[in-house]
């Protein structure tokens, strides 16, 4: 033990050198150039690279076997419009669930949102019951869709933050919570196209559209587009974006920085729901009625589309564009095996579960690559 | 003696059956730099914690300035002027340098890009992250926009303090700052440490490493089983007795408690 008088301010003598360090940002000479490294560096900094590259040749190999099996020109603008047009409704719903795997969650009850929404949007729009009277006007029937869609995704967002149950669990329940609710609002009957037609046209709007020669473009089409890049500017050029990202990431680390965690799940779930609304809009379009056992599925394949574009289901990481192309490649691989190919059906399901992993599998390479 | 700035009184938390404080208090005082010792486990990380608001003590209460606080989360403890490098770091490894130290306080782009369209300013946010890891000497860090995950132990640690000295207002708050440093970035974030004092700024430093707390703190508060066992002037006492009395081989008699 030294005594008082001892000073303990002690200045390493090896700490007299740093006076002499290097004082510029380091750089380095760029590495090996060879070309797979020279990919394999692009791919990482823009992973959407990937389901658009897979899109492309896909495309190109599904033209070409049909030229090779003598099925006809795979390439006329008719083949790709149907495939952007089928794409519409599961393109909508993966930007909503885009939206929920990046906090590291998982929505199974995007399809119950979705249809509870168009019944509640047909059923106050064209009032089918009595004939003689007329329904909500159009775009009341549909903001009421959309309100309700939002509400049930903030039902999720609040079980899931304040109950402190997972994603996974809650959207299970509320997945059934909301069929059964459906079922009841509905008593399990359609709205037909002819009444919502003669009475409240502009709910099939986004099924509408313009052509170029062979070619049809819908609204809904143009509404997908535009509705990816709103959710890519929130995501990538708002705060609100980088709190979602950073929530997928860690969410105590996130917590620590000063995000309100809760806060900011709730507005994801609900935006989700909105989206879903939103999404009811368009499927009355694509449709033409609402039955409400309608896109039983479609909240898988939305996750399907979701990870083939790239996103991680462990959150943080992720893109909407990817989910875009996502859903448009699980598309043109069912339109492009019933139309070039011309085998089974249920080959195009088997395509679509051997993708998911192919693109996960890919996924993890990229990922390990970059360790 | 003047006010402090933060004052604890009989703070206590508990984990299950894990008791991680025991009634600790804690003074901070306007103007200076504090260590804060003690063995592994004995609840430093807690108490400051507790003083960053990312946890509520069951009991006790934590005056900021002469006024009782109450915080709900570390956000309202960040407005409050209090910032800290947690121990973990509190990283997001997926988001970029400059992302991650305009975490929960973007700036928003001049306008109706950032008023009506909430859009950051990255090109601000970007230079501004460069400027404070450079004066924190990280010149190996090549690219701000490179995500956190990339970088070295050491490097998050550097892009923490930067965090913190960056933007720490009333009160920094550092959980064992220096870990993962090298000797020139340990050395750049105790100079750090003295130029925020400098701006009038107080600071806590947990530290493990006796040379450095000795170095530069004006008070050390001995950290032992859940409270303050003891607050020495390191003036006075040698880092050997530090030692003693954090790990409990010899009580501090002459020591009062409240120095
Ligand atoms: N989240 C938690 N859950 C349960 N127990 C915890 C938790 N955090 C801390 N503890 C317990 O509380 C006690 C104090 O932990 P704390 O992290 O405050 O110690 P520390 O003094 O910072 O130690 P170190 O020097 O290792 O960082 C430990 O016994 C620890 O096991
Ligand atoms: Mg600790």
């Amino acid at each position: 033990m030294s005594s008082p008088e001892t000073p303990t301010k002690t200045i390493s003598d090896f700490e007299a050198k740093l006076a002499e360090a290097d004082k510029t940002v380091a750089q380095f000479e760029a590495d090996d150039a060879s070309t797979f490294n020279v990919i394999k560096g692009v791919l990482r900094r823009n992973p959407t690279l990937i389901p658009a590259a897979v899109l492309i040749v896909s495309y190109l190999a599904f033209g070409l076997v049909a030229f090779a099996m003598d099925h006809g020109n795979f390439f006329r603008g008719t083949v790709l419009s149907t495939i952007l047009q089928q794409m519409t409704v599961v393109g909508f719903i993966a930007l909503a669930q885009t939206l929920v795997i990046l906090t590291a969650g998982i929505e199974l009850s995007v399809g119950e949102i979705l249809i509870m929404s168009a019944l509640i949007m047909a059923n106050l729009g064209v009032n089918p019951g009595e004939p003689e009277i007329a329904g909500w006007p159009a775009p009341l029937a549909i903001a009421a869709g959309i309100g309700i869609g939002a509400l049930m995704g903030l039902l999720n967002g609040i079980l899931i933050t304040k109950i402190k149950l997972p994603p996974f669990i809650v959207t299970l329940g509320t997945l059934s919570i909301f069929r059964a609710l459906k079922l009841a609002y509905s008593h399990s009957e359609s709205v037909r196209n002819v009444d919502i037609e003669a009475k409240s046209p502009l709910l099939l709007f986004f099924g509408q559209g313009f052509k170029f020669g062979s070619f049809t473009v819908t609204f809904g089409m143009i509404g997908l587009f535009l509705l990816a890049a709103v959710v890519w500017f929130a995501l990538n050029r708002t705060a609100w974006g980088r709190h979602v990202h950073a929530i997928g990431d860690d969410p105590d680390a996130a917590m620590l920085s000063g995000i309100k965690v809760d806060r900011v799940l709730i507005s994801v779930y609900t935006a989700a729901g909105a989206i879903c609304g939103l999404t009811a809009w368009v499927a009355i379009g694509r449709v033409g009625s609402v039955s409400p056992i309608a896109f039983g599925d479609i909240n898988l394949a939305s996750i399907t589309a979701v990870v083939i574009g790239g996103t991680s289901l462990f959150g943080g990481r992720g893109s909407v564009v990817g989910a875009v192309l996502g859903a448009i490649i699980v598309q043109l691989f069912t339109t492009g095996l019933s139309v070039a190919v011309r085998v089974d059906d249920y080959w195009q399901t088997f395509a679509a579960g051997c993708l998911v992993i192919v693109a996960v599998a890919l996924d993890q390479y990229m990922r390990r690559a970059s360790k | 003696m003047t006010q402090p700035i933060i004052k604890a009184r009989g703070l206590m938390k508990r984990y299950g059956t894990v008791v991680a404080m025991n009634g600790c208090d804690f003074d901070l005082y306007p103007g200076e730099i504090l260590g804060v010792i003690g063995d592994n486990g004995a609840g430093k990380s807690t108490l400051i914690k507790a003083l960053s608001g990312a946890v509520t003590p069951d009991h006790g209460t934590i005056e900021l300035e002469g006024r009782e606080v109450h915080f709900r989360g570390p956000e309202e403890a960040r407005s409050a002027g209090i910032e800290t490098v947690y121990q973990t770091l509190a990283m997001s490894p997926a988001l970029s340098i400059a992302d991650n130290m305009f975490l929960g306080r973007e700036w928003r782009k001049p306008g109706i890009l950032g008023s009506v369209f909430r859009m950051t300013d990255r090109a601000r946010m970007n230079a501004f992250a460069r400027e404070k890891l450079s004066e924190l000497g990280l010149m190996t860090i090549q690219n701000i926009d490179q995500a956190v995950e990339t970088l070295s132990g050491g490097q998050r640690q550097g892009v923490a303090v930067a965090r913190a000295a960056a933007f720490g207002s009333k009160v920094v708050i550092l959980d064992e700052p220096t870990a993962a440093l090298g000797v020139k970035e340990s050395r750049r974030v105790l100079e750090l440490i003295q130029d925020v004092r400098k701006r009038g700024i107080p600071i806590i430093l947990i530290s493990h490493n006796m040379p450095h707390v000795f170095e530069v703190c004006d008070r050390v508060h001995v950290h032992r089983l859940g409270r303050r066992l003891c607050v020495i002037d390191p003036k006075k006492h040698s880092m050997s007795d530090a030692v003693a009395y954090m790990t409990g081989a010899k009580l501090p008699d002459d020591v009062n408690e409240a120095a």
